[in-house]
């Protein structure tokens, strides 16, 4: 259990996609904690994994989950929302500070043209309804992360609107479908990130760093998962697809991609059930722990005759359990009220673009919509026609990053057949990164020198036996080509017939008892001579080739 | 020299009669005669002097930069200036000084002015008096003006002449203040509300908002974002166009600025004629509370039009009765959101209390706000609440709308200005004046000049003549929007035909007679 879940916690590396079993409705698990021991009996709840958890048992009654997300990405630009400050990760605190981040008296937002284009693509790459005129509003709340007391942010009149992303989930029983989901989306809207809080709680002093201003694009889903697990599959796909699109680097880890979950869970054909919100979620492994542990801390509060408070909850990894933040105020009013310095936003399309208009002034949509690059799901579909895989290896290459670009690289210098090339980077190459839990940027071998290892495959120069230990020598990093590591080795197959038949000789000669086997048409003997004959070669022979010669010797 | 207008003064700095250091030091001893009257909060003697300097330098290389080339201006202390403490005369920003100038207040220093300080106002903007500032209130020159006073001596009633002394009007009455003392040519206030025709009209000087849009909000410490304008206060509608030209224009860091070319520079014509033009007269405006003398002095200036062959038409602005209290519910909305930075974290004060950040914020905007901005607060908040924002707030924007089109109505009608009071009587005693509340006082000021704000029209101050009590009495021009030129054309013939008489401070600074050598006492050609 401790390697994968390290594996899942660190950055970039996601292999799976989601599995779930037919149907997605929630079932009473056995219920394991006791409200006396909240904490750990609820934290191996969450443990279990939810399909197994979740059982049909006979006459029971069904439960339903329903999942929202509000997902925060910040979006990938030199400078902020609404000033000229660069834009850096992990650049020194408060280093990269306008007087308008400072919220110095008297400065107004300016909005960042990039900023707008990076909403309207994403907008368009998710089939929303992009509005011509959005509008900012203030959403105040007093935090010493955002010096100005309110959050500037689109409420009433967002960029963009009614979209949807199609995520495919795996089923089945060797989880080899992949059935295709939609969730929608409500809108998307442009709003600037706060400063960040860092908690000495030593010195009970809190830190702020106001670097952080930048531009966030919130996408809200509607609540049309139903478990952890398609819940990270849509972000998963998300994160891609911002990624394809350079509107964000959607980093969880670096919190550009931030997701707060709405929970919720009902008897289906009953009104939904009384949500709360999860937040704290940094990774998508996290992200589908915390969701399924608390769509079963629901059913079981419920269950034993208890009620779901709306209210705010935190997860905490460490326990892998939601908390309730208690959040003493109460509700929050964030008094919301239109930002009076920022006209409305304008947008143009090819027929509304008024004649003359300066294009640094003006944002024109369909401009935007024909810069569009590749979109995750065309790929995987260009991926299955062009090599003929499998659907879901079309998936595992998208979802660990660098993968398919390093695939696409070895494609090209290799004569290899595709599926080969498949094959060996899905099973040989990712199942070596995994166990070192390494990235595919970290890996020892190059796309050049797998594809040469193919090449000498491909042409028969060596085995696939030699090829396995080539690789493995290859993976030692000690810069040396794969053809150098098989003459130094003597891994060649033995290309001289009459040396091969030399060798055959003397071990039939030496070894007369399996010749009689043979001879008496033991049908395992002959095999037990050629591995013989391919051990006195190094296993540096081609079996077939062997086979034939001693089939000729022993005239069979 | 300094009775003279800015155009005067600067035609005598070309010339050579004066230089920018000698006027520069003018200026600043009268500053220091003048400090009983509170109008400068900070003296920025340095500044000035070394501005001055440089200005002198560059006349005697022939490099002027313009008409605003040494020049001594002032600026209301709500204008962020760069390494110049900016106060908003509130404790909360006490010992605050900026690291940036203001769009405005770099537009000026870049023609050449000079900065001679930072002016007194009622805290954060906040009221019509100019006596509700943490720094004590604006005392009216006019007080110890030979007119006002030769009237009081007529007055067998009249009381002890030190606590008699005036209200500026406000809330810029500090910059009124400096320039109707001639401590400075011209000087930045803000109007919101009516804040610099108001104290315009109570000191006797042409106090003109711009279109909003025209001049650029960046580094004006907000009152309400969506009505603010940096005002100007001059002692005649030339040196306001001199300025106004200065500082009109689109400004990258006001997105709210327009781009649409303005003719520049401000070179207003002279009329001959005004046989063309058609003054509306608002008959909401003639209200019960008006002074008597004030409308008279309003008629008699509409009859001047009509008598000089312009058509004077009686318009309509039904929504009028409404404004206030919308402009209340829309700009307390707004204080409580822009005050919501005033946190005492990063600037201005901080109290000692450190138990909890709640705690700190809550006891640093106590000490830090006086009760009118605590107030207002207060009530913005509830406006905004979740509960409360469709009832107040959507309503108030939306009878907003009807107002700004009240004023669509007269102009598309074929009104080319209305002429209307800027105040409802002139000034009044200090100790009179408080005898209502902030509130109450901001509600009867604003009466005739908010509305205005809350449609973003230009509108201007015109003082008209002295009551009888020997004080200024404004009228005010309304404009169309972005017609800022035309309408300080018409308020330029107007000022012309009236002939308001110069203030008479040569009782008071009595040393400084020579300051105000030939000026002579024009006629008051309106009151007969």
């Amino acid at each position: 259990m401790a390697a994968p879940m390290l594996r899942w916690g660190c950055r970039g590396r996601r292999w799976a996609f989601a599995r779930v079993d037919g149907g997605s409705c929630h079932r009473r698990g056995a219920p394991t904690g006791s409200t006396s021991n909240q904490i750990r009996g609820e934290s191996s709840v969450a443990q279990q994994p939810l399909h197994t958890a979740q059982k049909t048992r006979k006459g029971e009654h069904k439960w339903a989950a329903v999942v929202g997300l509000e997902i925060h990405a910040q979006i990938s630009s030199n400078s902020k929302l609404f000033s000229g400050s660069q834009v850096r990760f992990s650049a020194p605190p408060n280093s990269l500070v306008s007087f308008f981040d400072a919220s110095l008296p008297g400065t107004l937002p300016v909005l960042n043209r990039r900023c707008v284009e990076a909403a309207v693509m994403t907008g368009l790459a998710l089939n929303c309804h992009i509005n011509k005129k959005s509008l900012f509003d203030r959403k105040h709340y007093f935090y010493a992360d955002l010096p100005a007391g309110y959050q500037i942010t689109q409420q009433r009149l967002p960029i963009a609107v009614n979209g949807s992303l199609i995520y495919g989930v795996c089923a089945g029983k060797k989880q080899s479908q992949v059935i295709p989901k939609t969730v929608r989306i409500k809108q998307i809207q442009l709003e600037q990130d706060s400063g960040k809080s860092l908690h000495d709680n030593l010195r009970s002093q809190t830190l702020i760093d106001l670097n952080r201003a930048v531009g966030l694009l919130e996408v809200v889903l509607e609540p049309d998962m139903s478990c952890g697990e398609e819940a990270a599959t849509a972000v998963r796909e998300l994160q891609l697809i911002l990624q394809a699109l350079g509107t964000s680097q959607a980093n969880m880890a670096e919190g550009q991609l931030r997701v707060d979950a709405n929970i919720s869970v009902h008897h289906p054909g009953e009104p939904l059930g009384v949500r709360t919100e999860v937040k704290n979620l940094n990774s998508i492994r996290f992200l589908a722990k915390a969701i399924d542990y608390e769509i079963q801390r629901q059913i079981n509060e419920l269950e034993n005759g208890g009620e779901i408070l709306n209210e705010t909850r935190s997860f905490h990894h460490k326990l892998g359990c939601t908390m309730s933040m208690r959040d003493k105020e109460g509700k929050q009013d964030y008094r919301f009220m239109p930002e009076p310095n920022l006209p409305p936003l304008v947008l143009y399309d090819a027929t509304s673009l008024p004649a003359g208009a300066d294009p640094q002034q003006v944002i024109n949509i369909d401009q935007i919509r024909e810069t569009l690059p590749e979109l995750p799901s065309v790929t995987r579909e260009k991926l299955v026609q062009q090599y003929g895989m499998l659907l879901e290896h079309s998936f595992t290459l998208l979802n660990e990053v660098g993968l398919l670009e390093f695939f696409q690289n070895v494609i090209k210098e290799t004569r290899a057949e595709p599926k080969k090339v498949t094959s060996w980077v899905l099973n040989t190459f990712l199942g070596y990164l995994k166990q070192q839990n390494l990235a595919v940027s970290e890996s020892p071998v190059t796309p050049s020198a797998l594809a040469e290892l193919l090449d000498l495959l491909d042409s028969r120069t060596i085995s696939s036996s030699a090829a396995k230990q080539v690789f493995e020598e290859l993976w030692k990093r000690e810069g040396k080509t794969p053809g150098q590591i098989v003459s130094e080795k003597q891994l060649e197959l033995m290309q001289d017939q009459g040396a091969l038949e030399q060798l055959c000789h003397s071990v039939m000669e030496a070894h007369p008892q399996v010749v009689m086997d043979v001879k008496n048409r033991n049908p395992r003997a002959i095999n037990k001579l050629i591995g013989l004959v391919r051990k006195a070669t190094q296993s540096r022979a081609d079996p077939v080739m062997i086979k034939e010669i001693l089939e000729k010797k022993l005239s069979l | 020299m300094l009775g003279r207008s800015l155009r005067e003064v600067s035609a005598a700095l070309k010339q050579g009669q004066i230089t920018p250091t000698e006027l520069c030091q003018k200026c600043l001893s009268l500053i220091k005669k003048t400090k009983f009257l509170n109008a400068y909060i900070t003296v920025s003697e340095e500044v000035a002097l070394k501005q001055a300097e440089e200005s002198e330098k560059r006349y005697k290389n022939g490099q002027s930069l313009g008409d605003l080339d040494g020049i001594p201006i002032a600026v209301k202390d709500n204008f962020s200036t760069s390494g110049i403490e900016t106060t908003c005369a509130s404790n909360m920003l006490k010992g605050y000084i900026p690291p940036y100038n203001a769009t405005v207040v770099q537009k000026l220093l870049d023609q050449g002015a000079l900065l001679m300080g930072k002016t007194n106002l009622d805290e954060f903007a906040m009221g019509s008096g100019s006596t509700d500032g943490v720094f004590g209130p604006v005392k009216n020159p006019w007080s110890y003006s030979k007119q006002y006073r030769e009237k009081r001596k007529q007055n067998p009633h009249s009381e002890n002449e030190d606590s008699d002394w005036l209200i500026t009007g406000g809330s810029s009455g500090g910059s009124a203040a400096a320039v109707s003392a001639f401590t400075c040519y011209a000087a930045l206030g803000s109007d919101t509300g009516g804040s610099t025709r108001n104290p315009a009209a109570h000191c006797g000087l042409v106090g003109f908002k711009p279109s909003y849009g025209l001049v650029s909000r960046h580094g004006l410490i907000p009152l309400v974002n969506s009505m603010d304008v940096p005002g100007i206060l001059t002692r005649c509608v030339n040196d306001a166009a001199i300025v106004l030209g200065a500082l009109a224009g689109p400004d990258p860091r006001d997105s709210t600025t327009v781009h649409e070319p303005i003719s520049k520079p401000f070179m207003l014509p002279s009329l001959a004629d005004v046989s063309k033009l058609c003054i509306g007269i608002p008959k909401e405006y003639l209200v019960p509370e008006l002074s008597s003398e004030v409308q008279s002095l309003w008629s008699k200036a509409a009859d001047l039009f009509e008598s000089e062959g312009a058509k004077v038409i009686e318009v309509s602005l039904p929504h009028t009765s409404y404004s206030i209290v919308c402009y209340h519910v829309l700009c307390t909305s707004e204080v409580a959101s822009n005050m919501a930075r005033f946190d005492g974290l990063q600037y201005g004060h901080r109290c000692d209390i450190d138990v909890s950040t709640e705690a700190m914020y809550a006891a640093t905007r106590r000490e830090g706000f006086n009760d009118v901005v605590r107030g207002r607060i207060l009530s913005g908040n509830f406006f905004l609440l979740k509960e409360n924002y469709e009832n107040y707030f959507v309503k108030a924007q939306k009878v907003r709308r009807l107002i700004a089109n009240d004023f669509v109505n007269a102009f598309n009608s074929g009104v080319d200005v209305l002429l209307t009071p800027t105040t409802l009587s002139e000034a009044v005693p200090y100790l009179e004046f408080i005898k209502e509340d902030n509130r109450t006082r901001s509600a009867q000021d604003d009466i005739f000049t908010q509305a205005v704000n809350m449609a973003g029209l230009p509108a201007v101050s015109i003082p008209v003549a002295l009551s009888n009590q020997g004080l200024p009495i404004g009228l005010q021009f309304i404009g169309r929007a972005f017609c800022d030129q035309q309408l300080l054309t018409v308020a330029k013939w107007f000022e012309k035909q009236v002939q308001f008489p110069v203030i008479q401070l040569q009782e008071l600074m009595d040393d400084c007679s020579a300051v105000l050598e030939n000026e002579k006492l024009a006629s008051v050609s309106l009151k007969q």
